[in-house]
């Protein structure tokens, strides 16, 4: 396996942390805010979406028929379509097409080198066309201002759209100072700008042909379309004579108005604006005249005496000078096509919404959380059906299933489900490693040998913390112990400036039983609702003791149960199994599927009893209402969803079905508190319910709006990633950190916050409990 | 289209800093000729009673494209929601008229102004069955935040003015 060692990869994070972090986050983050203020002032977004998805299911199940459409509407206006195999394949036929162009051109007249201009275009990254025409004698000029710095620079796109968005302003104008020696120095955007518009616009207007790549492809009428905000691809399409486009063939879509949805929210997805600037619609060869400039006193419109008596002509093949060459690149798509778990990866739009919306692409930027070519959550599922698996595996871990970029992919795309698909796949084809043996018998798992024991470790943390539970405190004692430290992170990869969970000897479920069980619980809830006089709600809850909440943050958990007995409802805590949740975080699928099989066996009874499923960890229940779909039939899984809620949003049922708040712990109407919900528990849009409780229950609540804590379950303990973790996670504790009182959904949100502000960050529900649970 | 039509597209202008003229057919051509800046090509006008200014070039040079400060083409239509005017590629250069001077000036017939981008893709289609299948969507002036700040006027226009045919 390629990956680099843990140190290596640490060293790499830190340099990009130090180097580009900076200038990533600022633009990065700008446009994730942008999209979010666009996506909600839009009234049918979501239909949007859906209908975007829809439309490119079915364009991918018609792929090969679409091909066949596609060549016959290219061939009838007068141009050329050329399948490519490979990136080989792609860049000899452009090479041809340019080396063509310039011997009729020699033949009139001309015997320059061959220039080329190109407009930004991701799939001619993915060949490295640059390099091939290169190789063949040719000029290449990116000419999308962001490309071209990078051009400049030798250097490689960092994130899809703002491929240069590494780069500062200052570090461009030092570039440019250096490269082109003006007689005064370049320093505002504005005089950058100038300078490469007038540069690129000579190189243009020289050109022997205009290479674009295509947003999308319009099968029927062989209309490209090209998204862009400066004009470059306009220029490019229309200035030479000879036009190629370079399309993977998954931007296929049927027909003009299938385009509709697309135009309507790729800029939106993209950046927050409403719309580009050039929505560009060309069935080439257009009928626009080409532009020789060599020639400056001819009429643009060929034959000056009737030139314009072509104006608007329809016959349909353009202007007869005009060449065009759409080129559809396979390069592993139509294999991706055949494969259930990357196919939706083909769905994508490239608007880069993924990479934005992502705390860690936030803080590293595609050279950290990207492969060959493609950056951010999206790339995992390009880079192993383009490049292969061993390109996706050097950055797949960086993706934590955070799932932010769930809802702002503008096509639905499962981002973090590929993610975990591949990190299986990398997993399963990985050489068994020495320190298998140091795990084996922790870890009853359905994996096959080879997977990183770090990563086992942590797979099956609810059998390790089962472990350290019945010996604690000694196995706390010894797992703080620094030789101890040392082994943990030479072996399993655990950061030694990390704290670890303390273990507690009483799992919560030990202290439900101890103090009487269901019988209690019952007859506890009687006594609260007799006492409050309130609505008999005549509901019966389990609570789910998820691994945290059963072996480490125990409190919350008890908390969780006086509050609903508080509030008059009888609670179960049976010992249940894992949720598959952190095993599915390493991407050991099998493991987190037999363990979604067993959890949903365990409960169907009380399922079938009427009992309600509630769950204190929103990531596990973000496992049952999310992974669960691939996990279990669509009858269980769909039984357990409506069945199962997170314990604040229970509570806030509660509350509106008539339970009387004054039995739980009440502010007084102003308590200011700083929330931080969790990322899959926004997702699954259960942060509101916390802070109406909260409201209700007499406290002022302010929620974060930083991405994520950066811990991410066992994230945040990994070596190589510990330093990604806190720079991610001081965002949100600046947020925070003001508030007298800080309270977070999720444990491991709670671990990072009490880390870097050094003080008690509890579950709001440990704030709602009867008073008493609470210091 | 009806005046809110147009109210709702001059507002969508006014947020993307382009400006907006209503003007009847008959004053078109003054008011065309006192806000280019010369020199200034165009593509010829087809609406019934309008001309382009003697000051505007048609069929301009290649020298000439490149040299002017200005280019006026027609558009197919607009699109009031978000402010976008269709550029036709036509063979007397509507397309490349639109995009190398510095300033665009558009003239559409205040009945070719849509509602909304369905409105738009409509009358797309419309000219795509005609033949007119090459179509820009232009929104505003040009634009990159790629050398550390927006700048406008990258590779297109970094003005742009939409001149609405009352009575046509």
């Amino acid at each position: 396996m390629a990956q680099r060692s843990r140190a290596g990869t640490a060293d790499r994070i830190r340099h990009l942390l130090e180097t580009e972090g900076e200038a990533i986050h600022a633009q990065a983050s700008h446009s994730n805010e942008r999209r979010n203020v666009t996506y909600e002032a839009t009234d049918d977004i979501e239909e949007l979406r859906t209908e975007a998805r829809a439309i490119k299911e079915d364009a991918i199940d018609r792929l090969p028929d679409l091909i066949e459409t596609v060549r016959e509407a290219v061939e009838a206006n007068g141009g050329t379509v050329y399948v490519a195999d490979d990136a080989a394949d792609a860049n000899a036929y452009v090479a041809d097409v340019v080396e063509n162009r310039t011997e009729e051109n020699e033949v009139a007249g001309e015997t320059d080198t061959p220039s080329v201009v190109k407009s930004k275009s991701m799939t001619t990254e993915e060949i490295d066309l640059n390099d091939a025409l290169a190789a063949e004698g040719i000029d290449v000029t990116e000419t999308d201002l962001g490309e071209w710095v990078l051009q400049v620079a030798d250097d490689t796109p960092s994130h899809i759209v703002g491929p240069a968005m590494h780069i500062s302003r200052a570090e461009i104008a030092e570039l440019f100072n250096e490269r082109f020696d003006p007689d005064e120095p370049f320093e505002t955007a504005e005089e950058l700008t100038r300078f490469a518009r007038d540069h690129l616009g000579e190189i243009i207007t020289d050109a022997d042909v205009g290479i674009t790549g295509a947003n999308f492809v319009v099968a029927d009428s062989g209309t490209i379309t090209l998204v862009t905000n400066e004009g470059n691809a306009r220029k490019c399409a229309v200035t030479p004579d000879t036009h190629v486009a370079v399309a993977g063939v998954e931007k296929l879509i049927p027909t003009l108005s299938d385009l509709e949805p697309f135009v309507d929210i790729i800029a939106k997805s993209a950046t927050g604006q409403p719309i580009s600037q050039y929505v560009t619609m060309l069935s080439p060869p257009t009928d626009s005249p080409t532009l020789s400039f060599d020639s400056p006193d001819e009429p643009i419109t060929g034959d000056g005496a009737d030139g314009a008596e072509g104006a608007g002509a329809t016959d349909g093949t353009g202007d007869p000078d005009r060449d065009f060459h759409l080129v559809l690149l396979d390069n592993g798509r139509m294999d991706m096509r055949e494969d259930d778990q990357l196919r939706e990866t083909l769905y994508c739009i490239r608007c880069g919404a993924c990479s934005n919306s992502c705390a860690n692409f936030q803080s590293v930027g595609g050279h950290g959380f990207g492969g060959e070519t493609y950056s951010g959550g999206i790339a995992t599922g390009w880079e192993a059906g383009v490049h292969g698996q061993e390109s996706a595996a050097e950055f797949n871990d960086l993706c934590t299933g955070c799932t932010n970029c769930v809802d702002a992919c503008p096509v639905k795309i499962d981002i973090p489900w590929i993610n975990t698909v591949v990190r299986d796949r990398v997993n399963r084809s990985s050489e068994p490693e020495s320190y298998d043996f140091l795990v084996d018998g922790l870890t009853p798992d359905a994996e096959s040998g080879g997977l990183d024991p770090g990563k086992r470790f942590f797979g099956n943390i609810g059998t390790v913390a089962k472990a350290a539970s019945a010996t604690a405190p000694v196995s706390n004692w010894l797992a703080d112990a620094g030789p101890v430290r040392a082994a943990l992170e030479r072996t399993l990869g655990i950061d030694r400036r990390r704290d670890l969970p303390t273990f507690r000897r009483e799992s919560l479920v030990d202290w439900f039983d101890d103090r009487g069980g269901e019988a209690a619980s019952s007859r506890r809830a009687d006594q609260a609702a007799a006492r409050s006089g309130g609505t008999d709600l005549d509901r019966e809850v389990v609570l789910y003791p998820d691994v945290y909440t059963n072996y480490v943050d125990v409190e919350r958990g008890k908390a969780a149960v006086e509050t609903l007995e508080a509030l008059g409802v009888p609670v179960r805590v049976p010992d249940l199994p894992e949720s598959g949740r952190a095993a599915l975080s390493q991407g050991m699928i099998a493991t987190a599927d037999e363990q979604a099989s067993r959890l949903y066996a365990a409960v169907a009874e009380d399922l079938d009893a009427g009992r309600d499923v509630v769950v204190v960890e929103p990531s596990d229940l973000a496992a049952m209402h999310r992974e669960y779909e691939r996990l279990l039939p669509e009858a269980s899984f769909e039984r357990l969803r409506e069945n199962s809620y997170e314990i604040c949003e229970y509570v806030y049922g509660l509350l509106e079905n008539g339970a009387d708040p004054s039995a739980l712990s009440t502010g007084d109407g102003a308590e200011p508190i700083a929330y931080h919900s969790h990322c899959q528990q926004r997702t699954l849009a259960l942060e509101a319910p916390t802070v109406a409780v909260l409201e209700q229950c007499g406290y002022a609540p302010t929620t974060s709006d930083a991405e994520c804590c950066g811990m991410a379950g066992s994230f945040g303990y990994k070596r190589e990633y510990y330093e990604l973790s806190v720079d991610v996670g001081e965002r949100l504790a600046t947020q925070v950190e003001d508030a007298e009182t800080i309270v977070a959904s999720g444990t491991s949100c709670g671990d990072q916050l009490e880390t870097l502000l050094e003080r008690e960050v509890p579950h709001p529900i440990e704030l709602l409990a009867p008073d008493g649970r609470r210091t | 289209m009806t005046v809110d039509t147009v109210g709702r597209f001059e507002r969508a202008l006014e947020g993307l800093e382009v400006g907006l003229e209503r003007v009847s057919a008959a004053d078109a051509s003054e008011r065309i000729e006192r806000i280019v800046e010369e020199p200034a090509v165009g593509a010829s006008l087809p609406f019934e009673g309008v001309s382009l200014p003697a000051s505007v070039t048609t069929e301009p040079t290649a020298g000439e494209l490149e040299a002017a400060r200005t280019g006026v083409t027609p558009v197919g239509f607009a699109v009031a929601e978000y402010g976008t005017v269709a550029v036709e590629s036509t063979a007397d250069g509507a397309e490349p008229i639109s995009l190398y001077p510095d300033r665009h000036v558009a003239v559409v017939a205040e009945s070719d102004v849509v509602p909304d981008l369905s409105a738009g893709f409509e009358r797309l289609a419309e000219g795509f069955d005609a033949g007119r299948d090459s179509v820009v969507f232009a929104t505003g002036r040009s634009a990159t935040a790629d050398m550390g700040d927006l700048v406008h006027g990258v590779h297109g226009p970094g003005d742009v003015d939409v001149i609405v045919l009352e009575d046509r």
